[in-house]
């Protein structure tokens, strides 16, 4: 490569920056600002949830389209941060009294498990640490084994189901099939469910998802992320250049276990309650099909997918309830067929050079290299007058 | 002069099925070697073996004197032994450039791969590997996008960016025209000037080509002869084993 090229990408890669900014820097004034004068507080609720659904979508992008690793038990993460926010505000009450559920299956002292979630910091580390902990822990005996593909999905998936059950057989620790509510219940001595508090979950969602998109894009790009891929396409390849995949295996399905753990946080304050449903089977599932609508392997393909099936889901559910889930399986079977890399990939490969030719903006067209250093080709392409 | 590799009474079976028999074999270092032999004569599980993919059942490997069993394979790799696959096993989502700068990368342990950066001398060392192999015009190209040869002859750039001290080379030639064919074998003999290498070859072309020191010839799992490529080429046995049955002229 002469200087000359390496100095056109350089700054092709400055310019890029520059807008790439200035989208996150607009949506998030859009988002964070403008969205909650516009529209109605319910609304608006609603909206919070999906972001936050967003942010467990880049996590499951992360291992599934960056590592090729396919969890189908992220909603054991997903519910283990929301449990953790919604013991805290459990504990909201005065001195010496103990969550009214306990009453019912005559518990009388504070089980030792809840007694960390007395303090707020704690509480926030924790559902960011436990999930991940635990994903981690998981991970490393799977990796470790060498298991992989398919039997890696049905082992997640086989681990969600038994913290579904465990979670539900267990009355007197979080109440059971029942969960824990937190509507009724008070953060920084607010009402969980009054606007105002309602308004701060939001724009805190917004902001997380903000910074858990730079995690992952950081993650994703240089050395690491390159390595990521190589994992993913040629796991043995990896091997056999002198590194260990199960390292990085294990810290990547880490830390986005914390992610769904800082995801599930979000959602339960913004949806009122927490129970183990949200650690059926399909949950998790649906969270794969948001990463292949918008596309695998790009970032904002998952917060896209994760924002338009939701959508739709609402809105079709409000006039046609009972055809969703059709909807929902027709639309993964269009993905999987026509649109392979969902629509951010189609995106790139038909959508943007169709759109550039529209608006007379093609993009110079790449060639064999040989050609391009041809002068004689520079020179015939030159008097024809095939550059714009 | 002293032995990089050397196999001892090395026995592998799958389930019952030996796919190496007794074998010993050495290498001095600096050695070219080329290793021929009939399909499912045990030349990939002899590759297999030595950089920890498969683990013996009788025997050892030993490398530069010390035993590789129960090494995992990345150490393996670390340890200096390097090994192209039969197929060109390149990364084809990663450009050229991206591909020899995961290999070049000195410290392979996860922090220091998601916090490092690559340095100027790994930079100089990829730059110059891209130059060795023909690819500097290509460089940031999706691998995806390089024809076979090219994927190749990455691969062993591949190779050499992990500085080894012994390649393993799987048929480097198949599916090559004869002009990538001539290309790779004289890469892999100025790779031979300061590196130890053993080539698994079909091509006989291609082994006359790079075969200057011994060839060696497998069957069945086991060694059948070694020796300069003239005289192996004329042995009974060899003929026997690639023809099918022995010219009556011989033996009996």
């Amino acid at each position: 490569m002469n200087s000359e090229t390496g100095i056109q990408t350089k700054k092709r890669k400055r310019k890029n920056k520059v807008i790439e900014t200035s989208v996150i820097i607009a949506l998030f004034i859009i988002l964070a600002v403008i969205l909650p004068v516009v529209i109605p507080a319910f609304r608006l609720r609603l909206v919070g949830r999906f972001l936050s659904l967003a942010i467990v979508a880049l996590g499951i992008d992360l291992i599934w389209g960056y590592t090729g690793l396919l969890s189908l038990g992220h909603g054991i993460f997903f519910a283990l941060g929301g449990y953790a926010l919604a013991m805290h505000l459990n504990l909201q009450i005065p001195e010496g009294k103990i969550p009214e559920f306990f009453t019912l299956y005559g518990v009388e002292k504070l089980p030792w498990i809840w007694q960390p979630f007395y303090s707020f910091p704690v509480t926030i580390l924790a559902l960011i640490i436990i999930p991940g902990i635990v994903a981690g822990l998981i991970g490393y005996l799977v990796f470790r084994n060498r298991i992989k593909g398919v039997y890696f999905s049905i082992l997640t998936q086989a681990a969600l189901l038994v913290f579904y059950n465990f979670f539900n057989g267990q009355q007197e620790l979080i109440n059971g099939t029942n969960g824990l509510k937190t509507d009724t219940e008070k953060i920084f001595g607010v009402l969980a469910s009054s606007p105002n508090a309602q308004r701060g979950f939001y724009v805190t969602t917004v902001i997380l998802l903000g910074l858990v998109y730079l995690l992952c894009r950081w993650l994703t790009s240089g050395r690491f992320g390159r390595l990521l891929m190589a994992i993913r396409d040629d796991e043995t390849r990896v091997r056999f250049s002198g590194y260990n995949p199960t390292g990085y295996k294990v810290l990547v399905f880490g830390i986005s276990g914390a992610i769904a753990g800082i995801a599930g946080a979000l959602y339960t304050v913004q949806t009122g309650i927490i129970n183990p449903s949200i650690m059926q089977v399909a949950f998790s599932i649906e969270m794969v099909i948001w990463v292949a609508v918008g596309g695998r392997g790009t970032l904002i393909g998952a917060i896209l997918g994760t924002m338009l099936v939701r959508l739709a889901q609402t809105s079709l559910s409000e006039s046609f309830p009972e055809i969703w889930l059709f909807f929902q399986g027709a639309l993964f079977l269009t993905v999987v067929t026509v649109l392979p890399d969902g629509i951010v990939g189609w995106f790139k490969d038909y959508g943007s050079p169709k759109l550039r030719s529209l608006i007379r903006r093609d993009q110079p067209l790449v060639t064999y290299p040989s050609l391009v250093e041809d002068p004689e080709v520079q020179q015939e392409r030159d008097e024809i007058g095939g550059r714009r | 002069m002293s032995k990089i590799l050397e196999i001892e009474n090395l026995t592998v079976s799958f389930g019952g099925f030996k796919a190496l028999n007794n074998l010993n074999f050495s290498l001095d270092s600096g050695e070219l070697r080329v290793i021929i032999g009939p399909n499912g004569a045990g030349k990939t599980t002899f590759l297999d073996v030595i950089t920890g993919k498969v683990q013996p059942t009788k025997g050892r490997v030993l490398f530069k004197g010390k035993d590789l069993k129960k090494i995992p394979e990345y150490k393996i790799s670390r340890m200096g032994i390097g090994r192209k696959f039969q197929t060109p096993r390149v990364y084809l989502n990663l450009t050229a450039k991206e591909n020899l700068d995961l290999v070049c990368n000195r410290k392979k342990n996860v922090l220091p791969t998601l916090f490092g950066q690559s340095d100027h001398s790994e930079q100089r060392t990829v730059a110059g590997l891209l130059e060795t192999i023909g690819l500097d015009k290509r460089a940031n190209l999706l691998a995806n996008l390089l024809s076979h040869g090219e994927k190749q002859r990455l691969e062993i750039g591949m190779l050499v960016a992990q500085s080894p001290d012994l390649l393993l080379v799987d048929e480097p030639a198949a599916g090559l025209t004869d002009e990538e064919t001539e290309n790779v074998g004289a890469l892999l003999l100025s790779l031979a000037e300061s590196h130890s290498i053993i080539a698994i070859e079909h091509d006989m072309e291609f082994v006359r080509q790079i075969a200057n020191d011994k060839v060696t010839v497998l069957h069945q799992g086991a060694l059948l002869c070694e020796g300069k490529m003239d005289e192996v080429q004329n042995d009974p046995r060899v003929i026997e084993v690639y023809l099918g049955e022995a010219p009556e002229n011989i033996e009996h």
